[in-house]
């Protein structure tokens, strides 16, 4: 018993601590790309080029833009409380990294004769634990909001809780169908349901539509990005921030974009699973490793595809009003999702008679 | 110590900390932000005693939901230490006596229930699954279990009301 902590799996801690790198790195890389992305779609929806100075096609604009506010004055407003102005940033960091701990990245790699997944934390309750860190998103905004000592910031961040938490609840809901489906809160099973197999979206398309619309409503991004509206309160939660702890802010926003899309593939749309191979029989024919590569590729492609939607719908639609969101949440996505939970409990247990 | 005893240790002695400095603190911002800690602490003990339901529950509703209401309600009180009503002596008194007889009746009970001399099951105990205790709400307890969701209905119904009254 006293010698257990001794007798640590060395090759498991550094097997994790591997994976957790790499997956940090690639959202990090991810969302630094993200922003080039958003300026470049936005410049062609709107007839402009885009970035196009710092280097080919504007490729170095991310690096210049993180050098900048690297580079730019800390400013501290005059609060009493500097420990949560500096919290605040901190927390929407932590909670949009959070998330991808659980998710299922790819098959099982070989790494010298032992089975590798590529999957940090493979637990019973994955999707519960998602929703728990992203409750938690609502703390970053709301500190800072509150720390900032301004009246706008404060607002928004009001507006933004009170948005993330009601649109928690439908997200719930249509959750709650889906699991009726897959009888399974574990991420790999909830994959592996659905590898070579129908995507869970055809069982749950109504599901899929609430959970995207309420995925946007938690990233705080257009049509709902309320808490940042600029004409109503100059620059939402994260006005009196400068430097790297506005890029903190701004950067976590990317991150869960990129974890949300990263979500919305797994739970609905086969995770790594490549579309019209029979993944079992390219695995036999090249190899588990590179067959895990593959999926890998193949699930970065479904993010791509929704993190070009994410962009496109914020360029293309206006925002809401703050009462159009608010009815919008609780009395249509609301009793939409319940519907939804009634009738695929309905068909579930029709079809289990 | 193995790591289990570890983690024991260091979350018995985070939530103590961060549950004191929920009454100590003077800003109640702070206060919440520690009973949210206070929150993780508890859902960590959970956690060893493998109950993940209840864990990563208690970190959702509490945490993540009824505590962003109270921060919400303080942040919009506006309260600073000016301001902030001076309690009396003798209700300061009257608390500390009172919380005393809850701690006495607390040790009372514990000391002569049955779980005492039991020891918890860690990691390997099946209790706090999903899956048990789903059945277990739906199938031995599941009239108590429609009961309280309609005590919920109730609360939620009285909510609105109090809300429409001043149309």
């Amino acid at each position: 018993m006293h010698s257990s902590l001794l007798v640590v799996d060395w090759f498991f801690l550094l097997e994790k601590l591997i994976m957790i790198i790499a997956i940090v790195s690639v959202s990090l890389v991810i969302a630094m790309y993200e922003t080039y992305f958003e300026r470049k779609i936005a410049a062609y929806l709107q007839d402009r080029r885009g970035p196009n100075r710092a280097g080919p096609f504007g490729l170095l604009q991310p690096l210049a833009d993180g050098l900048k506010l690297f580079m730019k004055e800390e400013i501290i407003p005059n609060t009493p409380n500097k420990f949560l102005f500096i919290l605040g940033p901190c927390l929407a960091m932590l909670t949009a990294m959070m998330t991808s701990a659980v998710i299922p990245w790819g098959g099982t790699i070989d790494v010298f004769g032992r089975p590798v997944s590529l999957q940090i934390a493979d637990i019973n309750i994955g999707i519960l634990f998602i929703f728990g860190v992203v409750s938690m998103g609502v703390y970053g905004i709301m500190i800072g909001g509150w720390a900032s000592n301004n009246k706008f910031s404060l607002l928004a961040a009001l507006r933004g809780a009170s948005q993330v938490i009601s649109y928690e609840l439908p997200m719930g809901l249509s959750l709650i169908a889906l699991l009726f489906i897959t009888g399974s809160l574990k991420m790999s099973a909830i994959v592996g349901g659905q590898l070579d197999q129908l995507y869970n979206i055809t069982y749950q398309p109504l599901g899929f539509l609430i959970f995207f619309i309420c995925a946007l409503a938690e990233c705080n991004r257009t049509p709902f990005d309320l808490p940042e509206a600029e004409n109503e309160l100059n620059f939402g939660y994260h006005q009196e921030y400068s430097s790297m702890k506005l890029g903190f802010y701004l950067f976590a926003e990317y991150i869960n974009m990129f974890i949300s899309s990263v979500v919305m593939a797994t739970l609905f749309f086969g995770g790594y699973d490549i579309p019209f191979v029979n993944d079992a029989a390219l695995g036999q024919s090249i190899g588990a490793n590179w067959l895990a590569v593959l999926e890998a590729i193949s699930l970065i492609g479904k993010v791509a595809i929704f993190i070009f939607t994410f962009m496109w719908i914020r360029w293309t639609i206006p925002r809401f009003r703050y009462d159009q969101l608010m009815n919008l949440g609780w009395k249509g996505l609301i009793p939409l999702s319940l519907i939804n939970m009634l009738i695929t409990a309905a068909v579930v247990l029709w079809l289990k008679k | 110590m193995s790591a289990t005893q570890i983690l024991f240790w260091f979350l018995s002695a985070l939530a103590i900390v961060s549950a004191l400095s929920v009454v100590i603190s003077k800003n109640p911002v702070y206060s919440v932000l520690s009973l949210i800690i206070t929150f993780f602490a508890v859902s960590g003990h959970y956690i060893l005693l493998n109950a993940q339901f209840i864990g990563i529950v208690n970190l959702i509703v509490y945490a993540g939901a009824i505590m962003v209401l109270f921060l919400f309600v303080i942040m919009l009180m506006n309260l600073n230490q000016d301001n902030e009503p001076q309690k009396n002596k003798w209700l300061k008194m009257a608390g500390v006596v009172s919380g005393g007889c809850l701690m006495l009746v607390f040790v009372a009970a514990f000391k002569t229930s049955e779980v005492n001399g039991k020891i918890a099951q860690t990691i390997d105990g099946n209790i706090g699954l999903t899956e048990t205790l789903g059945k277990a709400l739906f199938n031995e307890y599941v009239v108590p279990f429609e009961i309280s969701s309609i005590l919920f209905l109730s609360a939620m119904v009285g909510a609105v009301v109090i809300g429409k009254k001043g149309d």
